[in-house]
């Protein structure tokens, strides 16, 4: 009886039944509309692509870039960078001296700073939050930031366990007085750095203990911040909204009332939504579009030179690279520029040495060039003339389309200039960062970006047993110069002068070769102003503009 | 029929837990962690972070105190996002990456059934060829090529539809729906034409002509279900690999669904993300059978007597 009664609604009956409301759901309201960057334009609303969903919004929890751009529209700290000039401007606090030949920094907070809820941002505010951002129990990534404070890093190894021994006090509810370890040029440029920015206690405190990293304090309805703009919706891995905030202390000279940012993990799709006007802003560029967008009158098309160096790693222990003449030979024999020119369509600028040139006025000596002949006397030096007797190498990298096409022009070359057999061979990111971590290989791909705009944040990878050395490069003398000596150099042409001795003797000893320095790519429609291009790649959405009337080029249309 | 369902669902639970035993441990013996990074992770941080996440236990604490999470339905936080479960992060993608793939299966569902039943028709014949070879090329044709070039003609030369979104703009589901459903669409035109020729040539098809009715009646009221069945019992899996699948769709449109982190959950080696995806997906895909097993023997007068006490 049962199945008689079912068979009587026949499953063609239902099926049409259902299609016929799916489709007319599907096809709702079709139909073209004004597109985001119009109405953007006319409401002051940013549309941005920005990369990735980000992992979170706690300033002391997160590590990544897509982070760090909806954060620092969040919140603001003590010091901002200007976008032009990278030099330190004032953040929450209005001003601040050095004292004790640049160990003791009082900084004034501005009394206008305030929280998103209204509550005063106090130094105490900040003494709380670094002891968080401290704190072994937090599981700060990004707590390295504060090690130049007086024990801080004891303090988060667990060596001392009172925050009070730390080098951070409030004096009273604007001044905080913090005493680093050394002088510290680039201190002031950190405090624009998430991990150090303060977060509100009380509203922390409401969800969960000081060093909790998961509790919902961060989310729309809960969360309070000090920057310019504040969160109104985070849809996750579809956008997320903030509006500018009424009681930011320098509101009146925010000019945008919101930015949407979108998670586009999709280059390709990121470039088509640019196209169709509905981002003003991309990430990155596709590669094989670049030489396109170049040649456009008034191009979209943004590039800079960017705070990062790519470059392979040698394991200065295994053999045939144990050999420093085998490892000059090996990058005298690349030709950056060749390589720059063909595999990256002039998106990098060819390197010589780790740091980037014109990092905040330091340029690093070019110790070396492409020079075959002598990579080619150098190997024959070490016992492999022309190439015979050669044991082989094998270049590792992660698994990337575009590592693997720089792997294989490196193999080339080493073949054709130097007659040596390269084998490339690639492993799955987690997998080659265990194998870099192990210093298991023998050339390594590898890239760094910068924290901070200081030479000091490239060579100090290289002292002996540092965490991202990965090569056995060890030299006391070189440690002495980065550990000691540049740290306390009276002028800063002094301690660029330790920097590029300190360079000079990592490219002597060529534990790493330089490939090339990156390059910030972006997409920029006409009609946003303010968004300056600099090696740090940094945005103050405060300055940023919106000015209707202006349409991308014909060709995009 | 009852004890039909009954029987299906005791054999579904062993399935499913050896799946969360498995991935289990093959997750956990990949090189590799959640907090491993370019950036080398200081020592004591690094040993923090494990502590708050269970991850200092020995592996078989881990193990039976996640069994013992998930009987009481949680899947734990999730490594690569703090301050979000993995519970809360499914349940978020998963409506929209169900509507996607409802969407889909209705679009497979009208080309591939009319394709393949126009086919079946005139077997060896022009209206064979051109859609089963249309099917063929839709088969091969992989969404990653099928989606972009979909954007390209419907949203930038001919400006009809948008490119990205869901929900966002009116019309923007279509292409990443279209795009999803074709490949399905290709299989079911394939399912339904062999279906539909092995009914045509029955006797009762024969005899339902005899009497004279007209061709159509013949094909929708005698011949289509039937000729269907084979694609009813397609589609069950098939609606689980479309939750499963959709994960480059979703890329490429920028549709907040599942998929994305399902296959992200793997690479970052966020391992509660990993095992939350895959005991749910494997428990849809498990469900999805049962379900498609139970309409194919009600849609099979034959079956259906077997189960409802007649016959065994």
């Amino acid at each position: 009886m049962a199945s008689a009664a079912l068979l009587a609604i026949t499953p063609h009956r239902i099926g049409a039944y259902v299609t016929f409301w799916l489709l007319l759901l599907l096809l709702a309201g079709c139909g073209g509309g004004e597109s985001n960057v119009v109405t953007g334009n006319r409401d002051g609303v940013l549309h941005y692509g920005n990369g990735a969903e980000p992992q979170g919004l706690d300033p002391h929890v997160v590590t990544g870039v897509p982070e760090n751009h909806i954060i620092r529209a969040l919140f603001e700290g003590l010091a901002v960078k200007n976008p032009i000039t990278l030099e330190p401007e004032p953040g929450v606090a209005e001003r601040w001296e050095f004292s004790d030949e640049g160990r003791v920094i009082t900084f004034h907070l501005n009394p206008d700073a305030k929280w998103s809820n209204g509550d005063q941002v106090t130094a105490g505010d900040y003494v709380w939050s670094w002891n968080r951002a401290l704190h072994p129990m937090t599981g700060n990534e990004y707590s390295y930031m504060l090690f130049p404070v007086v024990n801080a890093e004891a303090y988060l190894k667990g060596q001392i366990t009172d925050f009070s021994e730390v080098g951070v006090k409030a004096l009273d509810d604007t001044t905080l007085e913090v005493t680093l370890n050394a002088p510290t040029p680039y201190f002031i440029q950190l405090m624009d750095h998430y991990s150090t920015f303060a977060v509100h206690p009380e509203t922390l405190l409401q969800f969960g203990e000081m060093t909790d990293r998961y509790t919902p304090w961060t989310r729309v309805a809960n969360i309070v911040s000090n920057g310019a703009f504040k969160l109104t919706e985070w849809s996750l891995n579809r956008r997320i909204i903030v509006e500018k905030s009424d009681l930011y202390w320098d509101r009146d000279n925010v000019s945008l009332n919101k930015v949407v940012f979108y998670p586009t993990e999709n280059v390709v799709s990121e470039e088509r939504m640019f196209r169709a006007e509905q981002l003003h802003y991309t990430q990155v560029a596709p590669l094989d579009k670049i030489p396109a967008y170049r040649e456009m009158p008034d191009s979209p098309y943004v590039q800079a030179p960017y705070l990062g160096t790519y470059y392979y790693l040698i394991n200065t222990q295994r053999p045939p690279v144990d050999d420093v003449r085998v490892r000059k030979a090996l990058s005298m024999a690349v030709d950056r520029d060749k390589l720059v020119r063909t595999v990256l369509q002039e998106t990098a600028v060819p390197a010589y040495s780790i740091t980037p040139p014109d990092t905040l006025g330091y340029y690093p000596p070019k110790l070396f060039d492409y020079d075959p002949e002598q990579a080619r006397a150098l190997l024959a030096e070490a016992g492999y003339p022309n190439g015979e007797g050669w044991p082989g190498i094998e270049i590792l990298y992660n698994t990337q389309e575009a590592h693997r096409k720089i792997a294989v022009a490196i193999q080339q070359m080493w073949k054709s200039e130097l007659g040596i057999d390269v084998t490339i061979s690639n492993q799955e990111w987690k997998v080659y960062l265990d194998a870099v971590s192990q210093i298991d290989f023998q050339v390594a791909r590898r890239g760094w970006i910068g924290d901070y705009v200081d030479a000091n944040n490239f060579l100090d990878m290289f002292i002996t047993g540092g965490g991202n050395n990965n090569t056995h490069f060890a030299d006391p003398v070189y440690d002495d110069l980065i550990l000691y000596k540049a740290p306390k150099a009276a002028t800063r042409e002094e301690r660029y002068a330790l920097f590029t001795e300190a360079e000079t003797m990592l490219m002597e000893q060529m534990p790493i070769i330089p490939l090339y320095t990156y390059t910030s790519k972006h997409l920029i429609h006409p009609s946003v102003e303010g968004m300056y291009a600099n090696l740090m790649d940094s945005l103050n959405l405060k300055y940023v503009k919106l000015i209707p009337g202006r349409s991308l080029p014909e060709e995009l249309r | 029929m009852l004890r039909f369902i009954l029987m299906r669902v005791l054999q579904a639970l062993p399935v499913i837990f050896v799946v969360i035993t498995a991935t289990f441990f093959l997750v956990r013996s990949a090189p590799g962690g959640p907090f491993d990074q370019e950036k080398v992770v200081i020592p004591e941080v690094k040993k923090a972070l494990e502590a708050q996440y269970r991850l200092d236990l020995p592996l078989h604490e881990q193990y039976f105190a996640y069994l013992g999470d998930l009987a009481q339905g949680d899947l734990g936080p999730s490594f690569k996002y703090p301050g979000r479960s993995v519970n809360e992060i499914l349940f978020s993608g998963l409506p929209v990456t169900a509507e996607l793939g409802l969407y889909a299966l209705m679009i497979a569902l009208i080309i591939g059934v009319t394709a393949g039943v126009v086919a079946s028709l005139r077997p060896n014949t022009a209206q064979d060829y051109v859609p089963m070879s249309l099917a063929m090329i839709g088969i091969c044709m992989p969404s990653f090529l099928l989606g972009p070039l979909l954007v390209l003609v419907f949203g930038i030369w001919l400006d009809w539809l948008p490119i990205t979104g869901w929900g966002d703009i009116p019309g923007d589901k279509i292409l990443p729906a279209l795009t999803l459903g074709s490949a399905y669409a290709a299989y079911i035109a394939r399912l339904s034409r062999a279906g539909m020729l092995e009914i045509l040539s029955q006797d009762y098809i024969r005899t339902a002509r005899a009497k004279g009715l007209p061709e159509w009646r013949v094909v929708t009221q005698h011949a289509l279900r039937g000729g269907l069945i084979p694609v009813i019992a397609f589609l069950g899996p098939a609606f689980a690999g479309l939750l499963a699948g959709s994960f480059v769709v979703e890329t490429i449109f920028q549709i907040p669904g599942l998929g994305r982190f399902y296959v992200q959950a793997a690479f970052n080696r966020d391992y509660t993300m990993i095992l939350g995806t895959t005991v749910f997906l494997s428990s849809l895909i498990v469900f999805f059978n049962l379900v498609s097993d139970i309409i194919a023997a009600w849609l099979n007068p034959r079956l259906r007597h077997q189960l409802s006490g007649g016959g065994s």
